[in-house]
């Protein structure tokens, strides 16, 4: 099957602007802008069935519908802060096959009618930035960029912009808040960014690889598209694969493909003859999935994966094996909730540190089962009680290691304290 | 002299990048700038940065705190931020950091005596499948190091130290 999204390993070179052209490149961009009313764009892409890459999964093309088109400018905003333990699936895209994905930026900015557009780069991604700036001045340079674009009256220009290093600038209004020049903390929402975004104007924020998805879809059509994935859930997905895996990586595969497929079949198995213990789907926010035939068996889909309790969010599957102890893993899943907090909603900042004094307590042996007990409960009361996700993210390794792996947890209880 | 006349060229091309009344936004490209020779913001710089967006010199010094690649304080000409986060930890970066400052005889948050490296721990970096990994972050950029050993790690100090490596 050749690759929709990481088409770098099927064509060389195709970071160099003739060789994507060569390999249809463009096409779609000029067949919208040049043949197509923005509206009748945004409707392929809804038709297409294309959902939010960045974790939540929202349908792509409704976003761009819900744009208000009472209030003007419009802005186009890709999110390229992946920050998320886990997931490195849109650095290799925008390293590899850039072109790809800014003219998935451009065919979204002229279906939204923006004439400007965004690229937030986490800051570590500071070569990634210059070498898109390099990338977007060869379009500029070949007329894919700036004014007046094929022949037409539209115009529409791409600058990169860089965090700083804050993984809460992954949350849509945190990093608008964040390209205004203030701290990333999250928006009271709604007003929702299509209605109040950038500057308080509509605004799109899609991930970066769900961009990389828009041209095929443009140029192909949305059934074709919709050949891959399940009924529900459509199209390819990057799968970043980490831990406790032989042969870790980005692994594109259709929606719906197994977690087995993914780490036994391209991931290579689990190294040095140990056993699978469990699955993180969706990278350090993720709820613990024990690794049985069952969910070994599951189809990786937006669908499928809360049948075994869990999401799929940004598909950053970590594998732990039967050396790791999860009382380890959630101190660690912890320290960095911690200090990831923005410290705007008091339940995530304060619990977060309540729930690191307890998880390094029980990791060191002198906690009781009471600990325990204060530790889910404190979880608890974190979900459902902050503006953004990161709480509720905070608590999820945390409540499914106590639920489901009670054992790890039983064994480093302080001597002669097994029943609290 | 000021960070405008000492980079005009560069802040014109940061105000360029957002709409005339957007001055705001031009913040966090300017304070990367501040950052280029001394590898932090310095007192000078900020009220600097204030004065050219317009706003107080406090919410400058609240953005450097609340952002991690921002820093007020001089340490050494190169940050080496090493991930140790869940995915690298579980293919061992924690043995490596160790093993670093077991060679380098320094802790994490200290700097190696001639002033070269700042050893530091840092939240994931997107290199999770090319662990153990770290940045280098000095005035001039980051770059990324990743598969590395000790031994590895050794000899690009090694080569830092003699200034032929420059980092992009």
């Amino acid at each position: 099957m050749a690759y929709v999204l990481l088409r770098h390993r099927d064509i060389p070179d195709i970071d160099r602007i003739d060789v994507y052209k060569k390999n249809g490149g463009f096409e779609a961009f000029e067949k919208a802008v040049a043949a197509m009313q923005p509206g009748e764009v945004t409707e392929v892409v809804k038709a297409s069935g294309l959902r939010g890459r960045g974790g939540a999964g929202f349908p792509t093309g409704m976003k761009w519908a819900f744009m208000d088109k009472n209030n003007w400018p419009h802005y186009v905003v890709a999110n390229a802060d992946e920050s998320e333990p886990g997931t490195f699936k849109d650095r290799e895209i925008m390293e590899r096959n850039p072109f790809q994905f800014l003219e998935g930026v451009a065919i979204a900015s002229y279906a939204v009618g923006a004439n400007a557009a965004y690229v937030y780069l986490r800051g570590e991604f500071w070569q990634v930035a210059r070498f898109l700036d390099e990338k977007i001045a060869e379009m500029e340079k070949a007329g894919f960029l700036g004014d007046k674009l094929f022949g037409t009256e539209y115009s529409l220009r791409i600058y990169t912009h860089l965090g700083a290093g804050a993984y809460i600038c992954g949350e849509e209004t945190a990093l608008l808040e964040s390209m205004e020049g203030k701290r990333g903390q999250p928006r009271v929402r709604p007003p929702f960014p299509p209605s109040y975004g950038l500057y308080g104007k509509p605004t799109v924020v899609n991930n970066v690889e769900t961009l990389a998805n828009v041209p095929f879809i443009v140029a192909n059509g949305a059934d074709a598209y919709r050949k891959y994935g399940t009924e529900k859930s459509p199209g390819v997905k990057v799968f970043s694969l980490s831990g406790n895996v032989n042969k870790p990586g980005n692994y594109e595969l259709p929606l719906g493909a197994t977690f087995r497929e993914l780490i036994f079949e391209h991931g290579g198995g689990i190294p040095d003859g140990r056993k699978i213990k469990a699955i993180m789907p969706a990278g350090a926010s993720s709820s613990l999935i024990i690794a049985n035939d069952k969910a070994l068996d599951t189809p990786m889909d937006y669908e499928s994966v809360p049948d075994v309790g869990a999401q799929l969010g940004s598909a950053s599957v970590i594998v732990v094996d039967d050396s790791v102890d999860m009382d380890w893993l959630i101190n660690k899943t912890i320290e960095f909730f911690k200090h990831e907090s923005c410290g705007k909603c008091t339940p995530c900042r304060e619990g977060t540190y309540w729930m690191a004094h307890l998880t390094e307590r029980i990791h060191s042996g002198e906690a009781t089962m009471q600990d325990v007990d204060l530790l889910n409960d404190v979880a608890r009361q974190i979900q459902g009680k902050t503006l953004c996700a990161l709480g509720e993210f905070s608590t999820m390794a945390v409540v499914t290691a106590i639920e489901r792996f009670p054992e790890d947890f039983e064994k480093r209880l302080a001597s002669g304290d097994k029943h609290g | 002299m000021s960070l405008a006349e000492k980079y005009p060229q560069e802040v014109k091309e940061i105000f360029a990048k957002y709409p005339p009344e957007q001055k705001r936004s031009a913040v966090m490209p300017l304070l990367y700038l501040a950052q280029r020779e001394e590898g932090y913001v310095t007192k000078e710089a900020m009220q600097d940065i204030a004065d050219l967006i317009e706003i107080g010199v406090t919410e400058v010094a609240a953005i450097i705190g609340f952002y991690t690649l921002y820093h007020d304080e001089k340490a050494g000409k190169y940050r080496m931020q090493v991930c140790t986060d869940l995915p690298c930890a579980l293919r061992g970066a924690d043995e490596f950091l160790a093993n670093l400052c077991d060679n380098l005889g320094i802790q994490v948050g200290e700097t190696t005596p001639d002033g070269l490296v700042t050893l530091e721990e840092v939240k994931c970096l997107a290199g999770c499948d090319k662990a153990p990994m770290f940045q280098l972050q000095s005035g001039e950029g980051i770059e990324y190091h990743e598969n590395m050993t000790v031994d590895k790690t050794l000899e690009l100090i090694e080569a830092l130290h003699k200034g032929d490596k420059e980092v992009s």
